[in-house]
């Protein structure tokens, strides 16, 4: 039984969230809050149903007819249930603290339009039944987001706007020339079809691998792989929640997803090995993940320290994806949620940081630990994890891209994944390390730059707990890995769709 | 190509419905102008009623258009038969003719008050029905005769609403504007007088069958197509509209924009496509043409210094990626599957970019009128004390820029689908960076509007409903991009 109103109800909840919020008036605030809320609550509620009904071997499918030949599709497929749940939750999680984070702040409602508008654009791509639904999620997306960077409205954040815009328009315009391209020699082709584009190898075999390079090079951008990053950092200026939500789940995320997609869905990978292209883009996902964690270590300000450590954790997945072999699939899959997990935990902390202490830079972190114990545990286990410490859910997948790699016979990823590790664990300890064992204003040393009592805890709780329900879940996804459901089970079901068909 | 243009002998006769929708569809806009003239309406509700009435004989004329694949009307008047036909292309530019200026005209009351038109004011609606009328009079014409007297009319009519602002800019733009007008008008007769001369025929269906290619066929094209891309502001023939719309009343420019421009333009693939079936290089010129007027409508936009000199340029540019399709439309050896998907594009372009130019010209109006502003350094601020008027600015940018999910969008999609299959990749690359510079000019505009250190100004409350219907048109323009099917299916012929 087709449940074809499932898909379009969980993407529909969070447009008419943004159209209510829209015609709101500014001064609506408790509306708005029960709004967003209510609609965030009410789309994990429909994503753990998509779940469920995946689970029971179903795949929903809404569709319609465009233009001819071309349909519009949202499909519940593992794949993109998995990215649909991971945003969902993390939508909840990031309103609650985008709610908190904007207390008494100018133009709110502009802000939380957008920010709905946004989600339903990143599940719409999680949802992308074809290429071509495919890409009209994914521009709406740099449309909806572009508001959220630029919010300030300072001359430095619509500079980073400004740049922000250049490099994914561009992008946007390189992937569309691709996607018309593989419509003009193929047609429609659906993310589900079991035949992969083998059919095509014998006559096209330069032009689908031109393609695979527009597709994947318009994609890029937003996964940020170097030399296509340059935005990323910049677009650090973007509120807390933003940054959060760019880095985790929207932006960068639906660069990667999109590479997943087209590796696996669309050429399927016995036809990107045959191509060669994998090689190539391991080859740069590897690049980037040294190139990321080393430019980290040189930042001496929080945000874009893990701005770059974005750069470099994201391309694990794509190198997960080019390791050919079911663990390798598995490492990205589940590196794709786990990263979600600890990446939008530490931007939380950074934020709680900024605002309660008005710290920004590293050096002025000592003995935060101490003034702010429960952010700062959590930070830790985010740390951690993004280092890969067993028992954390960074380490599972580091584990499972290592054993892939070797079947694959691919020793130099395992070089790269430790020696990324070494970097990883270089500069993310001396946080800790400071956060810990420095002595700091809390201990009567020094001041901190700019302290507010926010609330009753050690911030105001719409701050804190996000963080620490996140870091709860990412610890949980490390500890109970073998349990149902969780991200690494999920992965491996999608994995083993993939491989044994 | 002639089937498309309903230029065939039909199987049935209208209903008796269709013959009252017909007569109202044509005359109803006139008379409503006239009593207006006298009775000026200060609120939208009489201006709604009639609206409701003018869409409801086109859904009527549309409706049976598609059961039957064409309607066809003939008179004979002083020993010259006049026939009148409408087929799925011309009921749908009908239905957006009469929903555009439905907006328009629901806009002006409001509009007029706030500015303090006067006793001037009243002419706007005599003026407006003439121009309604001559356009679906020009959509339904089927012989050189009755287009060109629509064509004369909604010209005068477009000189006569511009003049209505009474500025000295106004006015020079004005008379500018009708020497050009008339200029092209004489050009075009002269083209139809060799038509005649020749052939003998007045009539389109039965000219097509009588034309042969030769040097009377090029000479006239020629003089049809100069005098009508000189109405149309093709590139580079355009160099009149930017005063124009930057002087004229904000509903003027916006009707002005958004059917007005298209009607030249309707009427030169027309008759182009009757004396210059096979013909390569006409259709080519206009394409590099169209190159060219998208990159140079796109720099001037980027460095525009007032609102409605932006959305001006714009529109420049946006008729390039029309001027782009050419090639694909007529000329010698264009396999079937790009040529129907050119032509879908073409007409979804057109459609699409009307709604959405009508609306950013609405919406552009209002963010000038709230603010007292007429240059884009004026508007900052505006994204906090005026964000619906922005964000409907947005949202028709959005079809400009041809990003999903648009009409323009999936109008640009057709488009680059047909050039790549028929390997025009001059095309793909002038639709492609026309993509990047709209985005550019676009988004400077939203930068100068999100600028916090602005200055505080008193902002004038708008009319009620005058964001409403820029938002209607907006969104429009947005959803007949998903939307898209049923109006193709049109396209081809109705369901016949």
């Amino acid at each position: 039984m087709n449940m074809a109103w499932l898909p379009l109800a969980a993407l529909s909840v969070s447009l008419f969230a943004a159209i209510a919020i829209f015609s709101l008036p500014e001064t609506a605030r408790p509306a708005r809050t029960v709004i967003n809320l209510a609609a965030a609550a009410c789309k994990v509620a429909l994503v753990v149903l998509m779940v469920w009904r995946v689970s029971q071997g179903f795949e929903d499918t809404f569709s319609f007819q465009i233009i001819g030949g071309i349909d519009f599709v949202l499909r519940a497929d593992a794949l993109g249930v998995m990215f649909a749940g991971l945003s969902s939750i993390l939508w909840l999680c990031t309103t609650v603290y985008a709610i908190g984070y904007l207390e008494g702040a100018a133009n709110r409602k502009r802000f939380f339009g957008f920010f709905s508008l946004c989600v339903t654009s990143t599940l719409g791509i999680a949802l992308a039944g074809n290429l071509f639904t495919f890409l009209i999620f994914y521009e709406m997306l740099t449309l909806s987001t572009y508001p959220l960077v630029a919010h300030a409205g300072t001359p430095k954040a619509l500079a980073a706007g400004r740049v922000y815009l250049r490099y994914t328009l561009s992008a946007g315009v390189v992937l569309l020339l691709g996607v018309v391209l593989l419509y003009s020699l193929t047609g429609d082709q659906s993310f589900a079809s079991e035949q992969g584009l083998d059919r095509y190898l014998s006559d096209h075999r330069g032009l689908l691998t031109f393609i695979f390079a527009l597709l994947v090079g318009g994609l890029a951008v937003k996964a940020a792989i170097v030399p296509l990053h340059g935005w990323l950092p910049r677009a650090m200026v973007a509120p807390a929640p933003v940054s959060a939500l760019l880095h985790a789940v929207a932006v960068v995320k639906a660069g990667a997803f999109g590479i997943l997609r087209i590796i696996y869905d669309l050429y399927g990978i016995e036809l990107s090995v045959e191509l060669g292209v994998t090689t190539w883009l391991a080859a740069m996902a590897a690049f980037t993940i040294l190139y990321g964690s080393l430019r980290a270590m040189a930042q001496a300000e929080l945000k874009p320290r893990l701005a770059f450590s974005t750069i470099s954790q994201v391309s694990y997945i794509v190198l997960g994806a080019c390791v050919v072999g079911p663990f390798g699939t598995i490492g990205a899959l589940a590196h794709l949620l786990h990263q979600g997990l600890m990446k939008v935990t530490l931007f939380f902390c950074a934020g709680s940081y900024a605002e309660e202490l008005g710290i920004h830079r590293i050096d002025e972190m000592n003995g935060a630990g101490r003034r702010m114990p429960l952010t700062s545990i959590a930070f830790t286990l985010s740390a951690l994890g993004m280092v890969g410490l067993p028992p954390t859910a960074g380490f599972i997948t580091k584990w499972y891209l290592g054993i892939g790699a070797i079947e694959a016979r691919m020793l130099w990823v395992v070089a790269v994944l430790v020696l990324s590790s070494v970097l990883n664990a270089l500069y993310f300890l001396p946080i800790i390390y400071r956060l810990w064992f420095c002595q700091g204003p809390a201990h009567g040393v020094g001041e901190w730059p700019s302290e507010q009592r926010l609330g009753r805890f050690e911030t105001h709780g719409w701050l804190l707990w996000p963080a620490v329900f996140t870091t709860t879940v990412g610890l949980l996804a490390g500890l109970l890995a073998g349990l149902p459901f969780s991200p690494l089970d999920w992965a491996t079901r999608v994995a083993v769709g993939e491989y044994l068909p | 190509m002639i089937w498309r243009f309903g230029l065939f002998e039909s199987t049935f006769a209208p209903l008796a419905l269709t013959h009252w929708a017909l007569l109202c569809a044509l005359l109803l806009p006139l008379l409503a102008g006239l009593l207006a003239a006298f009775l000026p309406p200060r609120r939208g509700a009489p201006v709604l009623v009639v609206a409701a009435l003018l869409l409801a004989a086109g859904a009527a004329l549309t409706l049976d258009a598609y059961q039957t694949g064409l309607l066809r009307w003939q008179a004979e008047i002083l020993g010259v038969t006049l026939s009148l036909r409408l087929n799925g292309l011309g009921a749908l530019l009908l239905l957006v003719t009469q929903g555009v200026s439905a907006a328009a005209a629901l806009y002006a009351p409001g509009y007029l008050r706030l500015i303090e038109a006067g006793p001037a004011g009243r002419w706007l609606w005599p003026l407006m029905g003439v121009t309604v009328s001559a356009l679906s009079l020009l959509w339904l014409a089927a012989d050189l005769l009755t287009l060109y007297f629509a064509l004369e009319a909604l010209g005068l009519s477009a000189v006569g609403m511009l003049l209505l602002s009474q500025k000295s800019e106004a006015l020079e733009a004005g008379m500018r504007y009708l020497l050009l007008t008339l200029v092209g008008s004489l050009a075009y007769l002269m083209g139809v007088a060799l038509i005649v001369g020749e052939w003998g025929e007045l009539e389109l269906s039965r000219l097509a069958v009588a034309v042969e290619p030769g040097t009377v066929a090029y000479v006239a094209a020629a003089l049809l197509g100069a005098g009508l891309a000189l109405k149309a502001a093709l590139f580079p023939l355009h160099a009149w509209l930017g005063p124009v719309h930057e002087n004229a009343w904000t509903p003027v420019s916006a009707l002005h924009a958004a059917l007005v421009l298209k009607a030249s333009l309707y009427m030169l693939i027309l008759l182009w496509s009757l004396l210059l079936p096979q013909t390569l290089w006409a259709p080519r010129l206009i394409a590099w043409l169209g190159g060219l007027a998208i990159v140079w409508g796109g720099l001037t936009a980027w460095r525009a210094q007032t609102l409605k000199s932006l959305v001006a340029s714009s529109t420049v540019a946006q008729l390039g990626y029309l001027m782009v399709a050419f090639p694909l439309l007529l000329g010698p050896d264009i396999a079937p599957i790009p040529k129907a998907l050119a032509w879908q594009g073409f007409w979804l372009q057109l459609i699409g970019h009307g709604l959405a130019k009508a609306a950013m010209f609405l919406a552009a109006g209002n963010l000038m009128l709230a603010t007292g502003e007429s240059s884009l350094k004026g508007l900052a601020g505006t994204s906090r004390h005026l964000p619906l008027s922005l964000l409907i600015f947005g949202l028709a940018s959005i079809t400009l820029m041809g990003l999903p999910p648009s009409a323009g969008f999936t109008a640009k999609w057709l488009l680059l689908h047909a050039m790549v299959l028929s390997n025009q990749w001059v095309g793909v690359a002038s639709l492609l960076v026309g993509t990047l510079l709209t985005a550019a000019y676009i988004f400077r505009m939203f930068r100068y509007s999100f600028d916090e250190r602005a200055p505080h100004h008193r902002y004038q409350p708008l009319a009620r409903g005058m964001d409403a219907v820029a938002l209607t048109l907006a969104l429009a323009a947005l959803a007949l991009g998903l939307l898209a099917h049923f109006p193709l299916s049109l396209l081809h012929g109705g369901g016949a």
